[in-house]
Parts: C-alpha cells; sequence; structure tokens
C-alpha cells in the first residue's frame, strides 16, 4: 500500500495485504487439450464447485431474507477452516481418533461439527451486532458495516492468530484413482461427496421442514410470510446460522485441499461464491448450488486455456457480465418490482 | 441579485460562514502551508512525506465522496481509476519518446496530469455505462470485481506495458521532471533550509485538494448537485421529474474517477514508482472508510476521514519514538497500535452505521437521510428502490 | 384531436391483469377523472403513462407519440407530469428546493458551468428560484418556502407534489388521489387548485375516491373495475350508470356516488 511503501521506501516490501487466492489449480503441464485433460479439469472443477456452492448458499440465504449483500460471509469460510485447525489439533492429542479408520471418520465428523457450530454461532452474533440495528436503515449502511465486520474479522485472525499461511492436516489416507486417464484422490472424493449430501440435507430442511418452509416464503414475500405469523427474527437466526456454517465446511475442504490457510484466504472464494449465487439467481437456492458447480467447471476450464495469472478474472469477468445483462441470474425468473 | 440569492439558502444548505469557522479555517491553512516548511528545516523529511501522503488521500476521499456521498453509489473498486491515472501518466511518460524517437519533447507531468485525469474519467464513463443502471449492492460487488480486474491485468503485464509485478519505470525507462521542480530547488532554498523535491510535490498536492473542494463545492450547489440529492433521496420521484438517473449517477461516477485520476498520476510522479500492489481492493475500502468516517457527503467529513485514516497510525507510531510521548507508549505498544489500525477501522466502520451512520463531521443533509424518522422497512425500501434495471438507460445527452 | 390515446392497453403482472384492454383518451384542456374501487388498475394505468411500467399489450399515444416503454424522464421531456398516491418528495429538501429539482428538465447549465460559475448559469441559477417561488405562490405554499419537506402536514405535501409536477412545465398532469387524507376544507382549496391547473392551460388526468371532487370539476369520468373500463362519460351520466352503482356496492359507495 502507498502509505507504507512511500514512508518505507519506495521499494519497501511491507506487503499489508497480499490477495493470494488459495485455490490454485494443480497445472496440468499440458499444453494440448485432450478429452483426459477435459476430464480432469472436469474433475477440479466439480471439486472446486462444491466449495463455492457451499459458500454460495450463505450469500443466497442471507440476501433471500435480508436483501443484503453480507459481505462478512468470506470470513465464516476463513474462520471455518481455522476452527478446523483447531479442531483437528485438539482431537489428534487422543489416539483414539487416530488409531483407527473409524476413528478418523469420527474425528472428521467431530471436526466438521465444531467448526459449523462454532462458526454458525459467530454468524448469528454478527447478524445481531453489526446488521440487526441496521434493519431500518439505508440500504448502504448494512453494506457498509458488512465490509467493516469482514475486516475486522480478517485483522482479528492477522492478528491473534497469525499472519502467516499456516499448513493444514490431512487425515484421509493418500490415494488416487486414475480412471481412463483422469485421476481423482480422495481429498477431491471427499469434498465432491460431503457437499452434495451436505447440499441435499439442506434442500431437504428448506423444502420439508417447518423453519424451513419458513424461510421460503419470507424470501418470498416478506410481507405475507409476516402476515401469516412467521417469525422473522427466527427466520433470519436460522439462515445466519445455516450459511456460516456450511460456507465453514467449505473452509475446511479448501484447507485439506491446498495444505494451507491464511487469515485473507476468504476473499477471492467469497467474490467467486458471491458469483455462483449470482449466476443461480440470488435468493434462489438451488440456483446457488448449480451456479457453485457451473462456476467451478467454466474456471477450471478456462484454466486451460489461459494463463494461470488470468484465471480470477474468469470469475469476476462473469460476475459482471451477468449482472449488468441478467442480474435476475441465468437460472431464476425475473420479477416485475412494484412501485 | 445577492439579496435574491441568499434566498436559497435554507436551513440544509449552508448559510454564511461564522467568523469561528473563518478563524479555524485560517488556523488550519497555516498549518497545512507553513508546518511542512518547520518539519523541512528541522530536517524532518519523513513528516512532510506524510503530510504529502495524507494529501494524496484526501483527493482520493473527496474523489470518492461524489460517487459515495453525493450520488449515494458505493463504488468498491475506486481505486482502480487511481491505478488508471498513475499508470496512465507513467506509461506515457517514457512510452511517447520511445514511440516518436528523440526528437519528441517528452511530456511532462504538467500536460499528463489532463490526460491521466481524462483517462481516468473515460474509464468510469465507460465502466459506469453498462453498470450504473444496476442496484446499489449490486454495484458495489461489480465496482469491485472491475477493480479487481484492472489490478490482475496490471499485474500480468497486459498489452506488455505494465512490466506485471515489478512495477514502473522498469530498468532504462526514465519518467521526466515537472517544469519547475529546479527552478523550485535553486530559488527556495535558503540557507540550512533545503527545498526539496517532496516539498515540491507536498504544496502541488495541497494546490490540487483545494482545486477539488472548490469544483466540489459549487457543483453541489448547482442543478447537477440537486439533481444528486432527488436521485439519492427517491430514484422513482427523481426520474418522475425528469432526472435521468443514469446520467445523474455517470456524472458523480465519472467526476469521481477523474479525481482518482488526478491523485494517482500525482502519487506516481511524486514516488517515481508504480507496482499493481499498491491498487488492491484494501485500498479501495480504505478510501470508503475515510468518507464513511467523516461523513458521506461532507467535505470537512472527507478531508477528516482521511487524515485521521492516513496519518494517525504513523503519527503514533512516530510519536512513541519522540521524547513527547515517550513515557506514555513505549516503542513496541505504538508498532502494535498502528497493526491494529485496519483492525480498528473496520470496527470503526461497524460501530459508525450502528451509532452514527452520518459520521464525525456529518452533512446535515445526509445526516437527515441516514437517520429516517419514518422507519421503513427493508421490504418496503426494497419497494421503493425501482426496478432500474429495466427502466433507465443513458441518454446521449452526456456523450 | 386527442392529447393523449390509451388504446387497448393491457398490463399483466404474473396471472394478474391489472389493466385489462383499456381505450380511452384525453382531449387538450380536459379535466378525465379515472376512478374506480381499490385494487381497479388506475395506479398501475399511471404508471405505465410515466414509464415506470412497459405496458404487456396496447398502445399510449401522447401528442403524437407512441410512449410505450420509454424511460419515465424522457417521458417527463415530453410533457407528462405525475403525482404519487404515497407521497413522494424528497424529504430532506425544502419545499423551496423540491420545486427547484422540478426545474431539473427546463434548465441546462451544465458541471463546467456550475464550477465556472458563468453569468448563464447565475442567470439560470435566478429565473429557477424565482419559477420556483411562482409555483409555490400558485399552490399557497410561499410561506413555508425553507421549511423541510418531512416536516409539512400532509396537506400541503400534496400541495408540495402538485408544484414539483407543475415546475415541469407538462402538458398534462396526473394526480394520484390528490385529496386523500384531506380535511374537507384542504379538499376545497384543493379542488379550487385543480381548476387553477386547467386554467392554466394544463390537461389533467385525475385518479380520486372522494366523490364531490370529481363530480365537481371533472368534465368526463372513465371507471375502472378489476383492470378493465366499465364505463365513460359525463359525471352525470356515470352517477347514473348501473354497472359503476354495482362495481362500488362492495364499499357501500352508492350514496358516495350520489353525493356529487
Ligand atoms: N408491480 C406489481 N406487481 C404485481 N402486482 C401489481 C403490481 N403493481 C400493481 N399490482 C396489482 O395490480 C392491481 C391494481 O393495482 P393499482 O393499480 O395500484 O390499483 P388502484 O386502482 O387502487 O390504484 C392490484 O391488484 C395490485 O396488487
Ligand atoms: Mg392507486
Amino acid at each position: 500500500m502507498p502509505l507504507t511503501r512511500v514512508l518505507v521506501g519506495a521499494r519497501g516490501s511491507t506487503k499489508a495485504f497480499p490477495l493470494i487466492s488459495l485455490e490454485q489449480l494443480e497445472e496440468t503441464g499440458e499444453t494440448q487439450v485432450s478429452i483426459a485433460t477435459i476430464g480432469q479439469q472436469l474433475v477440479n472443477g466439480v471439486t472446486l464447485g462444491g466449495m463455492y456452492a457451499l459458500i454460495a448458499l450463505g450469500y443466497t440465504l442471507v440476501y433471500g431474507i435480508l436483501l443484503m449483500i453480507n459481505f462478512a460471509h468470506s470470513e465464516m469460510f476463513m474462520g471455518g477452516a481455522f476452527v478446523g485447525l483447531f479442531a483437528f489439533g485438539w482431537l489428534d492429542n487422543y489416539e483414539f481418533f487416530t488409531g483407527s479408520g473409524f476413528g478418523i471418520a469420527l474425528m472428521f465428523l467431530m471436526t466438521f461439527v465444531i467448526s459449523g457450530v462454532v462458526i454458525g454461532l459467530l454468524g448469528v452474533l454478527i447478524e445481531r451486532v453489526a446488521y440487526r440495528p441496521l434493519r431500518h436503515a439505508p440500504r448502504l449502511a448494512p453494506l457498509i458495516s458488512a465490509i467493516g465486520m469482514s475486516i475486522f474479522l480478517q485483522q482479528a485472525v492477522l492478528l491473534w492468530i497469525t499472519p502467516r499461511q499456516v499448513p493444514f492436516p490431512n487425515y484421509l489416507p493418500a490415494g488416487s484413482y486414475e480412471i481412463a486417464g483422469i485421476s481423482i484422490n480422495n481429498i477431491q472424493i471427499m469434498i465432491i461427496g460431503s457437499s452434495i449430501i451436505l447440499l441435499i440435507i439442506l434442500d431437504t430442511f428448506v423444502s420439508k421442514t417447518r423453519i424451513g418452509k419458513a424461510m421460503r416464503a419470507v424470501s418470498q414475500d416478506r410481507e405475507a410470510a409476516t402476515l401469516m405469523g412467521v417469525d422473522i427474527n427466527r427466520v433470519i437466526a436460522v439462515a445466519f446460522f445455516i450459511g456460516p456454517a456450511l460456507g465453514a465446511l467449505a473452509g475446511i475442504f479448501s484447507g485439506m485441499y491446498y495444505g494451507s490457510i491464511k487469515f485473507d484466504m476468504g476473499f477471492i472464494p467469497g467474490v467467486k461464491a458471491f458469483t455462483a449465487a449470482v449466476i443461480g439467481g440470488i435468493g434462489n437456492l438451488r440456483g446457488a448450488m448449480v451456479g457453485g458447480f457451473l462456476l467451478g467447471i467454466i474456471e477450471a476450464l478456462a484454466a486451460g486455456f489461459l494463463s494461470s495469472g488470468y484465471k480470477d478474472v474468469v470469475a469476476f469477468a462473469i460476475l459482471i457480465l451477468v449482472l449488468v445483462f441478467k442480474p435476475s441470474g441465468l437460472l431464476g425468473e425475473s420479477v416485475v418490482e412494484k412501485v | 441579485m445577492g439579496g435574491s440569492k441568499m434566498d436559497i439558502k435554507t436551513k440544509i444548505a449552508s448559510g454564511p460562514i461564522p467568523l469561528w469557522k473563518w478563524i479555524m479555517y485560517a488556523v488550519i491553512m497555516v498549518i497545512v502551508v507553513a508546518a511542512p516548511i518547520y518539519f523541512q528545516s528541522v530536517q524532518n523529511f519523513f513528516f512532510v512525506r506524510i503530510f504529502a501522503v495524507v494529501g494524496i488521500y484526501v483527493m482520493l476521499s473527496l474523489g470518492l465522496n461524489i460517487v459515495v456521498g453525493y450520488a449515494g453509489l458505493l463504488d468498491l473498486g475506486y481505486i482502480a481509476f487511481y491505478a488508471m491515472g498513475a499508470y496512465v501518466g507513467i506509461i506515457l511518460g517514457f512510452k511517447l519518446p520511445e514511440v516518436f524517437g528523440s526528437g519528441f519533447e517528452p511530456w511532462t507531468f504538467w500536460t499528463l496530469l489532463p490526460v491521466a485525469a481524462l483517462a481516468a474519467a473515460g474509464t468510469g464513463i465507460a465502466l459506469g455505462t453498462p453498470v450504473l443502471r444496476l442496484r446499489g449492492d449490486y454495484l458495489a460487488i461489480v465496482t469491485l470485481g472491475f477493480g479487481e480486474i484492472v489490478r490482475i491485468a496490471l499485474n500480468n503485464n497486459i498489452f506488455g506495458i505494465t512490466n506485471g509485478a515489478k512495477g514502473l519505470p522498469g530498468p532504462g525507462q526514465r519518467i521526466p521532471t515537472p517544469a519547475g521542480m529546479e527552478w523550485a530547488k535553486a530559488n527556495l532554498s535558503f540557507g540550512d533550509f533545503a527545498f526539496s523535491k517532496d516539498l515540491f510535490w507536498y504544496y502541488l498536492i495541497v494546490v490540487l485538494c483545494l482545486a477539488t473542494i472548490f469544483v466540489v463545492r459549487r457543483l453541489d450547489d448547482s442543478r447537477l448537485g440537486r439533481a444528486w440529492v432527488a436521485m439519492r433521496e427517491d430514484e422513482v420521484a427523481a426520474a418522475s421529474i425528469g432526472i435521468s438517473i443514469t446520467t445523474t449517477k455517470l456524472w458523480a461516477f465519472s467526476l469521481g474517477a477523474l479525481w482518482g485520476g488526478v491523485a494517482g498520476v500525482t502519487y506516481a510522479y511524486w514516488v517515481g514508482f508504480i507496482s499493481p500492489e499498491s491498487f488492491n481492493f484494501m485500498e479501495s475500502v480504505l478510501v470508503v472508510c475515510m468518507v464513511v468516517l467523516g461523513g458521506m457527503g461532507s467535505i470537512p467529513g472527507a478531508v477528516l476521514g482521511a487524515v485521521i485514516i492516513a496519518a494517525l497510525p504513523e503519527m503514533i507510531r512516530y510519536f512513541a519514538q519522540s521524547p513527547l510521548l515517550a513515557g506514555v507508549l513505549t516503542t513496541d505498544q505504538a508498532n502494535l497500535a498502528s497493526q491494529y489500525r485496519y483492525l480498528v477501522f473496520g470496527a470503526a466502520m461497524v460501530i459508525m452505521m450502528a451509532f452514527r451512520p452520518q459520521g464525525i463531521l456529518p452533512s446535515q443533509r445526509r445526516a437527515m437521510e441516514l437517520h429516517p424518522e419514518d422507519e421503513k422497512t427493508l421490504a418496503e425500501e426494497n419497494q421503493q428502490i425501482w426496478d432500474v434495471e429495466h427502466h433507465t438507460d443513458v441518454d446521449n445527452d452526456l456523450l | 384531436m386527442a392529447l393523449l390515446t390509451v388504446d387497448n392497453v393491457t398490463m399483466q403482472f404474473g396471472g394478474l391483469k391489472a389493466v385489462a384492454d383499456v381505450t380511452f383518451d384525453i382531449k387538450p384542456g380536459e379535466i378525465l377523472a379515472l376512478i374506480g374501487p381499490n385494487g381497479a388498475g388506475k395506479t398501475t394505468m399511471f404508471n405505465m403513462l410515466t414509464g415506470i411500467y412497459s405496458p404487456t399489450k396496447g398502445t399510449l399515444d401522447f401528442d403524437g407519440d407512441v410512449i410505450n416503454g420509454r424511460k419515465a424522464h424522457k417521458i417527463c421531456k415530453m410533457g407528462i407530469a405525475r403525482t404519487f398516491q404515497n407521497i413522494r418528495l424528497f424529504s430532506n429538501m425544502t419545499t423551496l428546493e423540491n420545486v427547484m429539482v422540478g426545474r431539473h428538465i427546463r434548465t441546462l447549465a451544465g458541471p463546467f458551468q456550475a464550477v465556472l460559475r458563468t453569468p448563464r448559469f447565475k442567470r439560470e441559477e435566478q429565473h429557477t428560484v424565482d419559477e420556483a417561488r411562482k409555483w409555490l405562490r400558485f399552490v399557497g405554499l410561499e410561506g413555508e418556502a425553507n421549511e423541510l419537506a418531512k416536516n409539512l402536514p400532509y396537506g400541503k405535501q400534496r400541495r408540495l407534489e402538485i408544484a414539483r409536477a407543475l415546475a415541469t412545465e407538462p402538458k398534462l398532469i396526473l394526480l394520484d388521489e390528490p385529496a386523500a387524507g384531506m380535511n374537507p376544507q384542504e379538499t376545497a382549496q384543493l379542488t379550487q387548485l385543480v381548476g387553477r391547473i386547467r386554467d392554466a392551460g394544463i390537461t389533467i388526468l385525475l385518479i380520486e375516491h372522494d366523490m364531490k371532487v370529481v363530480m365537481g370539476i371533472a368534465d368526463r369520468i372513465v371507471v375502472l373495475d378489476f383492470g378493465e373500463k366499465i364505463a365513460e362519460g359525463l359525471p352525470a351520466e356515470i352517477q347514473r350508470n348501473p354497472k359503476v352503482i354495482e362495481a362500488y356496492l362492495g364499499s357501500g359507495a352508492e350514496a358516495l356516488l350520489a353525493e356529487g
């Protein structure tokens, strides 16, 4: 940043905020586009897509209900990774968990639950502190508050945990399988499998349970839902629990996939997941899921054609194009707003 | 004329400036002009630089204030225009002689200043034309995306002229010194006091800040300024009396971009080196934070916000080392304080929005808007945000 | 020659036809009242006429131009101004400023002139103030020029909205329930104001529930019910029209209709 730069001297190296994206796709090293490389990129893309979909749900849930972009959501992803790191570290002390395959499975489950619950509660807390007081304020206010919250959380991790990139443990047995020249490893299988399971659970939750139906009602017509006796605050709290919890799990997956985590790891995946939510028609849950996978795949395929330096541009460009030309999303339907 | 002109002044528009304000402005002006001379003469070059850095941020903050404060558009990619000014300025500085041969008289800063500013404004129009139809929060995200694309493009040596992450000017590339610098150095130094490059740029920055304030104030009190307020308060009603929402937003957006460009080229020529790392998202957020903290739509607010955010952390660090504060803070504590700045700014944005959304030195009108007495629920508010997506477009009277 | 022709216009929201195949026209200098029970589609008609909605079907012809789906601000430039059923003033601007913004399309000074404060700019600003004051006087708000719009009592807010619309110098003004929420005295003043607007040569399309007002000043009346036009004619004819009486029966307005 210029300030430090100027004061330290023209080429000082104080990087206040290096934006390093973590989801570096493995470079396949091949320049020719063969069926196998496309297949390979598809596998990578679906893996990324699973993570994007999980994060995107958080944006879309909150937007559907509160009509605000929860800018701090990317920090839920980052926070989830850190809580996951601590949970793994803690459980690692017990031989029960490390000793057997069953133990390891249980360790994963517990880590997911711990991280999901902690970050879910954090999400609820943030809503209470930073957004609820602004529910009647002009729309700019909660957005600014969310940006402030995002910076605060990043800095809190930077200052109180670590400013460095830290390795993330991997307890899965190493293993990768090759089918028709396409390789897929255990981590990818787990990420893809878990995200699909989680998405199915969420979908069922929203369409079958009482509170889930209430959430949908609120996002479709808030006034009508209130008239029907839906407790808006409860719905909001639930949305602010589920969204961050899913984001947290995506954070753990990301840590395992790339092998390391850092305080600023949330920004780029956050914007990308938001793009996914927009592609799917923001507010539309299934849309966000599809959008996540779609974006992951597009990005992975594009990475095969573009220099790796430009790969993040793909998502940003899609974001801008979709918002400009079809703000209602590629999968949602457009509605005329009442005046 | 005078008498009835006064009638326009209302409770909202500033009335005659009271004496105490005049005195305060005078004191501030004396500090602004004289303090750096003092620091230079006592060889405290660090402070001279801080003054100039703050000046650059004041310009950025005033420019973004047009966009956020006057037009009510949250631009999270503002720093891209700053980058545009800086890169256009530097590249033209060394490239033109390369292209036109050694006989070509290189454009100096004075020529490049308007050119870079217009380049930034042009970029603002090019980006703004398609995206300003978007609703506020979408616009924020789109500008964020734009800012990142610009940074990534610069980082990847786009068109082979930005020299990627290594920055400009690269080896062998020379940027011209502005006319006047040598003269000032030669003629304005007395005895021990050496008029420096930093001082030269500092005063230039001050002049540019004053020019910005002058222009912004006059715009605010004009047809365009009224249209900004109207649009901010109610887009549907504004459109119904013939205000083109997109054009009005585009003016704000491109004028903001223009000042981003001015700040950029000035910064680039002062420091003599630029790299993409200086133009990241966090910088955009910092400038937003300055505007918000100071008070959206308020000129004194934008200035104060920039001063607090750009200068305070450095000041704390500095004073901790000086005998003045030595007993109060240890050096370590002071360093810690300056490390905590982003944390504090982040928290400040959250707290400000909850308790004082109008900022420290609010514009009166903005304060009222941000504290609506008739509480509207977000849903109602949303209903009022007319689906501009489908109904407004740029009309040609601007382009 | 009609000033405005609404020809077979339909506005559909999903499954709901808010306005269905409505046809009518307004002659220059006329006061046409658009009445009908709540939800009949009157405001929707205004929204189409002012470019907020684009009709699903049909044509809107204003002064020889088709205005379907034009941008709101362009329609205003062509000469249609409006007020809103739920008042939409710029609440943190003063009364005078509200009307001054109304002069937007009648003024030209761009940002460059504003920065340079050219003589033309100064002249124009002065003229803007003078015009704004003129319209404030016209609606009887000259005493409140420096009051914030949101601090005005309800009836005065309605009149301010009219002044703001008039400041755009429209050929046709659309008034959406201007007497709503007014006391009898204010209503009488308003009726008189509407008459003066007509006398100023401005054509008026009026939505109003207060039948006293409608029957008193309307030259002709168009009645909508569930989006459809069920009647059109002189006030006396409408009062006697069985379809209209039936449409209003639900709201017990038979007596109301007779009031005029
Ligand atoms: N944007 C919209 N979307 C959906 N329905 C609408 C919209 N605008 C108006 N309506 C519906 O159209 C019908 C007519 O409304 P309106 O024109 O406001 O009636 P009124 O005659 O009372 O002014 C109502 O049922 C209203 O709910
Ligand atoms: Mg109505």
